[in-house]
């Protein structure tokens, strides 16, 4: 049964043989005195300490820690003994420097077998950093534990002097000096988590720019990419992951090793040197006083630096939407008070004689363009900021987020592995209309894409000819698909294209002449329901395959590969059967790999009534021309999207699609 | 250092080097009271929320609570919803945090108000406090404990409003009713 001791309470001990376990939040020194039955300690030999942990019928932890357990012998302690006083003491060395700054330590005498005898929290500390917790005391023959509590400022030398010891000061000397060497050769806590300067920075971190970002993501065509980044590259040799020899074989032999100091455990592999542990986040220049930190690329969390970019990307997207939220909001506020006060200064029977309405007006308006202007200033103080780092984010981006203005796509080589995301236009709002942020959604796809060829007129108020439209949808779907098909691994992307009436055959050239298709553009009727049919049954057979786990099972000649199915000029060339497909692939397909783009305008499949309606609500619907129909997840906006598309005159469509053509019959 | 604050008393949240401050954290603690009867360790579970409703000029035009985590300007948010209180005592079950220098520049006023979801008064609640913490260095700079539970579901905190160029924290502590911030609105407006 175990007894909760409060201070001063004492418990007689049945056991002769016990152990004393110390739970504290933090590393702690543990000790004992041995005294006469004055009390009085002898001399440094009745000390059992760190840096001498064993006398007869007692021993210590050689060093600091958060748990202790100390053995006791009560029997085979010298007649001389009557009293064994147990002490912690915080480190002098690192760590907190008063008891009162971490959780209450935890003592408890315990039987062999762990059974609990008497428990003590310490608890009251404040100043001290060294404490009496227990004594240990014989009475009439038998021993007692007394809860004793007794906490000294003046650390160990102070509580060592007071149990009558001459030498105290030379000896607690000599414990932190022997914990200070335990601490050595232990693993360290990991360091707290502070705002900067602390935390090892590595001073090999990698200079942040445009060639980090493209090498980090774009993948290195050699096996092992270059990793001039990896800060763990010292330390994973394979010393870091073997047992340090000599551990716990005696203070003589663990003193002579030469104390290694202390670095962040490297969890790696000592043999996989090619799995490059994350580069550290690009660390941000020391902003110069009294403005806002330079922004760097990729100062964001991640894993990678493509994951940090998109991280920051999306971040970007919700500041502006919110400081751009804030902003509207101001103004508007703004505008109704103004009005308001205008109604009541009109209202006001006194204003209408002399030049009080007018001046009651001009007061308004006044208080009206000063609210006006201070939300104005703290936007552009956001919009700067945001700039700036739109400034240094972009051209950092790898290709799946770049523009295709961006010289990332003139170094294109082929990746090998699929990225987080790809960019799919630009957002802007009406504020800020020159603050571009990437629209990045993640790969693979969930929804179909829609590129809407019905769009009656642009924002600028130029109406362009439908058959203009046409094309320039045409032309954003194929540089949608060319980059889709270009930030996949070679073969892992088959696009397919069904062009009924052949009329975006010029469009479609670039993908026609440079081979990435897995077939010609099917034509006619025919090929609608040929291609249709075989993209249903490769879902319907990956679906069954996935549902009955037997992923193995399907038929060797399936390309297991993701499809893009890119339609034009829908409805045309389709029946009620290939609709249904359609509407099949669209529902069931983005699970199991097989994707969908529609180039069509709605109108023209206006004969099919409210039956399509949730075809074209399933799909993502894009434009060729700016247009602000897209709402940002955090507060709705209208975002103005525009499409990536090729620069005109740019020969690096062709480029990469003639290298991505050339990797797949390697491929095969 | 902490000030205990009391009903009614207004601190200015000014640095005690003079700089005002930037971030702040309104943190919410409580514990559910244990029920005394034969079944005793039956306690039942009791959600409060902390709400913030951001004003301009005596119009709400924003509010924060456990349904819209984020001011639309981004500058208040709300940590998430705590249905249970604490286990233990004096940790904060649920924050919101104020970045001052981003709200924007037409809100005038933030209140800061605690609901009872659950319906029990605050006579079934131990240790709730209410505090505002400095965000940028983790010092309370102020402590608001419910002192006395009553027979009431909602409790107006404190507001926080602008004066000149900084920020003041005022503590209401004006006892009310209802289950979220909205049944509150008429015990609001006459402490703006």
């Amino acid at each position: 049964m175990t007894a909760e001791l409060v201070r001063g309470q004492n418990h007689p001990l049945s056991q002769a043989r016990l152990e004393i376990r110390i739970a504290a939040g933090t590393p702690i020194v543990a000790a004992a005195t041995l005294g006469d039955e004055h009390g009085q300690v002898h001399g440094v030999e009745w000390v059992v300490h760190p840096g001498a942990p064993t006398l007869p019928g007692l021993e210590v932890s050689r060093q600091a820690a958060a748990d202790h357990r100390l053995a006791v012998d009560l029997g085979a302690v010298p007649e001389a003994v009557h009293r064994v006083h147990v002490l912690l003491a915080l480190p002098a060395s690192g760590g907190p420097v008063r008891f009162g700054a971490v959780a209450a330590p935890f003592v408890a005498v315990t039987g062999l077998d762990g059974t609990e005898l008497a428990g003590y929290t310490i608890t009251g500390l404040d100043a001290e950093t060294a404490v009496v917790a227990l004594e240990l005391y014989r009475r009439q023959g038998a021993w007692k534990v007394r809860a004793v509590g007794q906490g000294y400022a003046g650390g160990l030398a102070e509580l060592l002097t007071d149990q009558g010891l001459p030498q105290a000061q030379q000896l607690a000397h000599d414990i932190h000096e022997a914990v200070a060497r335990g601490m050595a050769r232990a693993v360290p806590m990991p360091p707290p988590l502070t705002a900067d300067g602390d935390r090892p920075r590595q001073t090999t971190t990698p200079a942040p720019g445009a060639d980090q970002g493209s090498s980090a993501t774009q993948g290195a065509p050699g096996a092992v990419p270059p990793q001039p980044a990896s800060p763990y590259g010292t330390q994973s040799t394979p010393a870091a992951g073997m047992p340090q020899p000599g551990h716990g074989s005696g203070p003589a032999d663990s003193a002579a090793q030469p104390p290694t100091t202390g670095g962040p455990i490297d969890y790696s592999h000592p043999r996989r040197q090619n799995t490059a542990p994350p580069p550290p986040p690009p660390a941000a220049p020391p902003a110069p006083p009294g403005q806002p930190a330079r922004p760097v690329a990729g100062d964001a969390t991640g894993w990678s630096m493509e994951e940090r970019l998109y991280n920051q990307v999306w971040g970007m997207f919700e500041d502006l939407a919110r400081s751009t939220a804030a902003y509207r909001s101001a103004v508007d506020f703004a505008d109704s008070r103004m009005e308001k006060e205008l109604d009541a200064a009109l209202a006001d029977p006194r204003h209408r004689i002399g030049g009080q309405g007018d001046a009651a007006r001009e007061a308004a308006r006044a208080k009206h363009d000063q609210l006006v202007e201070q939300a104005r200033a703290a936007y552009d103080r956001d919009l700067d900021q945001l700039r700036a780092e739109s400034e240094v984010v972009e051209p950092a981006l790898p290709a799946a987020y770049a523009r295709w203005d961006n010289p990332v796509w003139h170094g294109y080589r082929v990746p090998f592995e699929v990225p987080m995301a790809v960019r799919l236009g630009d957002l802007h709002l009406p504020e800020c209309p020159e603050l571009r942020i990437p629209m990045l959604i993640r790969l693979p796809l969930e929804r179909g894409l829609w590129i809407d060829s019905g769009a009656a007129g642009s924002l600028d108020g130029s109406f362009l000819d439908s058959h203009e439209l046409h094309r320039l949808a045409m032309e954003t779907a194929v540089a949608l698909a060319a980059r889709l098909v270009a930030v996949h691994p070679a073969g892992d992307y088959t696009l397919h294209v069904i062009d009924p009436a052949g009329s975006g055959a010029q469009s479609l050239a670039p993908l026609v002449w440079s081979g990435v298709l897995a077939a010609p553009p099917a034509v006619g009727a025919a090929g609608v329901a040929d291609v249709l049919a075989r993209l249903t049954q490769r879902v319907d057979l990956v679906q069954m395959a996935v549902r009955g786990g037997a992923a193995d099972s399907l038929p060797p000649g399936l390309d297991t590969s993701e499809q893009l199915l890119i339609v034009n000029d829908f409805p045309h060339g389709f029946d009620d059967r290939a609709v249904t497909q359609l509407r099949y692939l669209a529902d069931e397909g983005p699970s199991v790999g097989v994707h969908l783009m529609m180039v069509a305008d709605r109108e023209d499949a206006s004969g099919y009534g409210p039956l399509l309606d949730p075809l074209w609500r399933s799909l993502m619907r894009l434009t060729p021309v700016p247009d602000d129909h897209l709402a940002d997840p955090w507060v709705g906006h209208a975002w103005t999207y525009e499409p990536a598309l090729v620069p005109p005159g740019s020969e690096v469509l062709p480029q990469v699609l003639n290298q991505v053509a050339e990797a797949r019959t390697k491929y095969t | 250092m902490t000030v205990n604050m009391t009903k009614g008393q207004a601190i200015s949240l000014q640095k005690n080097d003079g700089g005002s401050l930037t971030a702040v954290r309104m943190g919410l603690g409580w514990q559910a009271a244990p029920r005394r009867g034969l079944f005793g360790s039956r306690t039942r579970e009791v959600d409060l929320d902390a709400s913030a409703v951001l004003f301009a000029d005596k119009q709400p035009v924003d509010v924060v609570f456990f349904r819209h985590l984020v001011s639309d300007d981004g500058s208040v948010k709300h940590t998430g919803d705590n249905l249970v209180g604490g286990v233990g005592q004096g940790g904060d079950d649920e924050s919101i945090l104020v970045d001052l220098s981003r709200v924007p520049v037409h809100i005038d006023q933030i209140v800061f108000t605690v609901n009872s979801f659950t319906g029990q008064t605050f006579q079934e609640v131990q240790n709730a406090f209410c505090r505002l913490v400095d965000e940028t260095n983790g010092d309370e700079l102020a402590r608001y404990t419910l002192a006395g539970g009553g027979a009431y579901t909602a409790q107006i905190m404190a507001k926080v409003h602008r004066t000149g160029a900084g920020w003041t924290m005022t503590a209401l502590g004006t006892p009310a009713n209802g289950r979220t911030f909205q049944d509150l609105m008429p015990a609001i407006l006459p402490h703006l």
